[in-house]
């Protein structure tokens, strides 16, 4: 009884040192660069990829006519207005004609002239023809002189010459007219094919040089994706693919489409390959020509292989491989990839077989000498 | 024999775990402060690990990326992979910013990657959930640092990012936590004003006559799109081959290329010695202070702890005990305050204070080691001045 106090105290003294020296103890070895790195494993199983290519694009117009007048003028009338449809054929506005209307009148006048120059040319060669004629019988009845009836072949000669120049003065008046009305009706504005009205870049009183652009018509059936993907990741982007179209004013919607064709050039600043690709049912209403369209193009699935999440994919000592636990050690194992797909399972070609463990997850960088822990669930992570 | 200072403690037991305790908080501060200082030179250190590359290809006289804004050509990685000992070269890009989701932003490195495949320069080398990105656009893979969880949605500029993974420690020098986007999408992202700022800037180069002459329609449009397209990234990283010196491909980069390059060695001289210079600096400061303050907080306990004893230690001397054995006691004593004092600090330190520190607190083993020392150190020199003064002590004082 008489040692119990001091026995009580000791216990109590190694109550507390005992704990607080199995703490620091836990705490030097668990935590810190000595702590053991956490990993989470993986098994490589067998599974078909399925590879999708990702791209973004705009929505373009396949057919887009830019009307505008082949000289420089003033607009006078435009009567179409931004959505409004028009017909092929469809006059839709005109230049001002500035003074070709007084031309095509004295082009008609010029021709009328000429008309009139011809009837005369047809009567002196008419009269010289029937003198000709007269001469020719009384120079056969000997009762004039071979000198006169020489004249009177001569004259008919001429006159046959006007008349003929005669015709051709009327043909050039007749097809300067029609030069003249061809430019003058070259001054409206059609519509070459069916279509909306997408822009209208001036209105009437507007100067216009030669070749610009004054109404801009699009073919709303005709609307495609031009989408641009990676160089690096469109092995495989081929015509008549299949694609989910997302457009970003409708993000919650997904149409289907396909690949139209890819385009032979590609992109060479961007380093991105070009292809177009069309809806299979347009959606509506009709989506604005210049909207951003997310495409993933799926391509055929592949046969199955062992394939791995890319996560367990490292980079060591400029090998590409996975970390393996071999008797309790790390060990890297350098892999062969093939194909891969969006959910990010990649194919191993080489290097791993259907039921190996890989390190998918790990807190910090491993290395052979790292000490490990396999966790369910890297501490930190909120799910 | 008996120790007379484990007896002396066993008599007061409690007062003397407790002072150790009160001294393991101070200790465990100035371990924490330790643990800052190497904590920011690792944020650091981790910054270049993680871009996994031998060498930094930036704007000729710069210090890019990381200490100074920095841009080239983002073709230029196609010239500088044909050089010899090149193994791999990307195109990165590195912007500090706000990063939206939801109601709450967080401040966020945003790291652009070059598309690839795992293990490219400039991708996180090892995630701790997800996966990598596998889409040329729109995924983001963001450090849990950052609070971000799997399937959010991130708002960067004007577009949305889908986090598909997460990793662990990379962030930027500064600590804050990265934030890996597609390179496409990242340059775009470090260009794009918002879309007041387009408008206006179309707008301007509509009224300047010389982008948008009467003449020549389409030159406006040519204009708008020359100015709204961003064709720089901030440095180009590089792999060597092996059988390459690291030194002979950056001084041919230099000589042949006209561009800045950085070895490992000197973007850590970049990093640590000019980027986080000052702050570390001040860190260094306050450690050194702590330090100091509690050394004499070390030396005032024990020294206390021997005057309220000093009627015993006169008693000592009285019935004939030697100066050497009342010395040990005392020196023992300021030791084991040394021990229990470490012991708490480097609990307190490890396990409470550095997990709730919002910075990285990197407490490393050898620093520890070196801070038992110090202790211990402090603690004998400290029991220096309480022997001076128990030995001094008359031994009528216990008595009279």
């Amino acid at each position: 009884m008489k040692k119990l106090p001091i026995q009580g105290r000791t216990l109590a003294m190694l109550a507390v040192v005992i704990p607080l020296l199995a703490l620091f103890i836990y705490v030097g070895l668990r935590s810190g660069p000595l702590a053991p790195v956490a990993i989470m494993l993986a098994t490589v199983e067998s599974r078909a990829v399925t590879p999708a290519l990702f791209g973004i694009g705009t929505l373009e117009t396949r057919y887009t006519y830019k009307i505008g007048p082949t000289f420089a003028g003033r607009v006078q009338r435009l009567d179409v207005q931004v959505g409004d449809r028009v017909k092929a054929g469809q006059i839709f506005g005109e230049m001002d004609p500035v003074d070709l209307d007084d031309r095509v009148r004295s082009q008609n006048a010029a021709f009328k002239r000429a008309q009139a120059v011809l009837r005369e040319a047809e009567a002196r060669q008419t009269y010289a023809q029937t003198q000709a004629n007269r001469y020719e019988k009384l120079f056969t009845a000997r009762l004039t002189s071979e000198d006169i009836v020489t004249t009177r072949r001569e004259e008919l000669k001429i006159a046959e010459a006007g008349l003929s120049a005669a015709h051709e003065d009327l043909a050039r008046t007749h097809a300067d007219r029609e030069g003249m009305v061809a430019q003058r009706n070259s001054l409206r504005l059609i519509a070459p094919a069916d279509g909306v009205v997408a822009e209208r870049y001036a209105d009437p009183g507007t100067t216009i040089v030669a070749g610009q652009t004054v109404v801009e018509i699009i073919d709303p059936k005709s609307l495609w994706i031009n989408v641009r993907f990676d160089q690096i990741s469109a092995s495989g982007l081929a015509k008549g693919l299949p694609a989910r179209i997302v457009l970003r004013s409708r993000s919650g919607q997904t149409s289907q489409g396909r690949v139209l064709r890819v385009e032979l050039k590609a992109d060479a600043v961007t380093e991105e390959m070009l292809a177009k690709v069309v809806f299979d049912a347009l959606p509506q209403p009709l989506p604005p020509i210049g909207e951003l369209a997310e495409v993933t193009v799926d391509l055929a699935a592949l046969p199955t292989m062992p394939a791995i999440p890319n996560a367990a994919i490292r980079r060591v000592g400029g090998r590409v491989g996975v970390w393996q636990i071999v008797n309790n050690d790390l060990r890297f194992t350098p892999v062969t990839l093939g194909a891969y797909d969006l959910a990010g399972f990649v194919q191993v070609r080489e290097g791993l077989t259907s039921g190996d463990q890989v390190v998918i997850y790990s807190e910090k960088a491993l290395t052979s000498h790292s000490r490990i822990d396999v966790v369910e669930k890297i501490p930190g992570v909120q799910q | 024999m008996i120790s007379l200072a484990g007896r002396d403690i066993m008599h007061a037991w409690g007062k003397f775990v407790f002072t150790g305790v009160g001294l393991g908080l101070l200790i465990g501060v100035t371990l924490s402060m330790a643990g800052i200082y190497r904590g920011m030179i690792d944020d650091a250190k981790v910054l270049l690990d993680n871009s996994s590359a031998d060498l930094w290809v930036v704007q000729k006289d710069t210090l890019g990326p990381y200490a100074e804004p920095s841009s080239i050509y983002e073709d230029t990685w196609r010239s500088i992979r044909g050089m010899p000992g090149v193994a791999r070269a990307a195109n990165v890009t590195y912007l500090t910013m706000q990063v939206r989701e939801g109601q709450r932003d967080v401040r966020a490195m945003i790291t652009g990657i070059t598309a690839g495949e795992p293990g490219t320069p400039g991708w996180p080398p090892y995630l701790v959930a997800g996966r990598q990105i596998t889409r040329g656009h729109y995924e983001a893979v963001a450090d849990i640092a950052s609070g971000f969880r799997l399937g959010e949605r991130l708002h960067i500029r004007r577009n949305h990012y889908t986090v598909v993974g997460l990793t662990r420690r990379m962030v930027s020098s500064g600590g804050d936590p990265m934030v890996f986007i597609p390179l496409k999408d990242a340059q775009e992202a470090q260009f794009l004003k918002d879309n007041d700022a387009i408008l206006q800037q179309r707008r301007r180069s509509a009224a300047n006559p010389a982008f948008n002459k009467p003449g020549s329609p389409g030159l406006l449009d040519a204009v708008i799109a020359s100015q709204s397209s961003n064709a720089y990234v901030n440095a180009v990283l590089v792999q060597i081959n092996a059988g390459y010196g690291v030194d002979e491909v950056a001084e041919s980069i230099r000589r042949w290329k006209r561009l800045t390059v950085y070895t490992r060695s000197q973007m850590e001289e970049i990093l640590v010695g000019k980027l986080i210079a000052t702050s570390a600096k001040q860190i260094g400061m306050f450690l050194v202070i702590l330090s100091i303050v509690s050394a004499a907080i070390v030396a005032f306990i024990i020294y206390t702890l021997t005057l309220g004893k000093i009627r015993e230690i006169a008693v000592l001397k009285l019935i004939g005990t030697r100066n050497r054995t009342i010395a040990a006691m005392i020196l023992q004593q300021a030791l084991a305050l040394g021990v229990i004092g470490f012991v708490v600090g480097k609990i307190s330190a490890t396990l409470f204070m550095a997990p709730i520190f919002p910075k990285y607190v990197l407490l490393e083993p050898l620093d520890s080691v070196i801070g038992f020392m110090v202790v211990m150190l402090i603690c004998v020199l400290s029991s220096i001045i309480a022997i001076r003064a128990a030995l001094k002590v008359d031994p009528a004082e216990a008595i009279g």
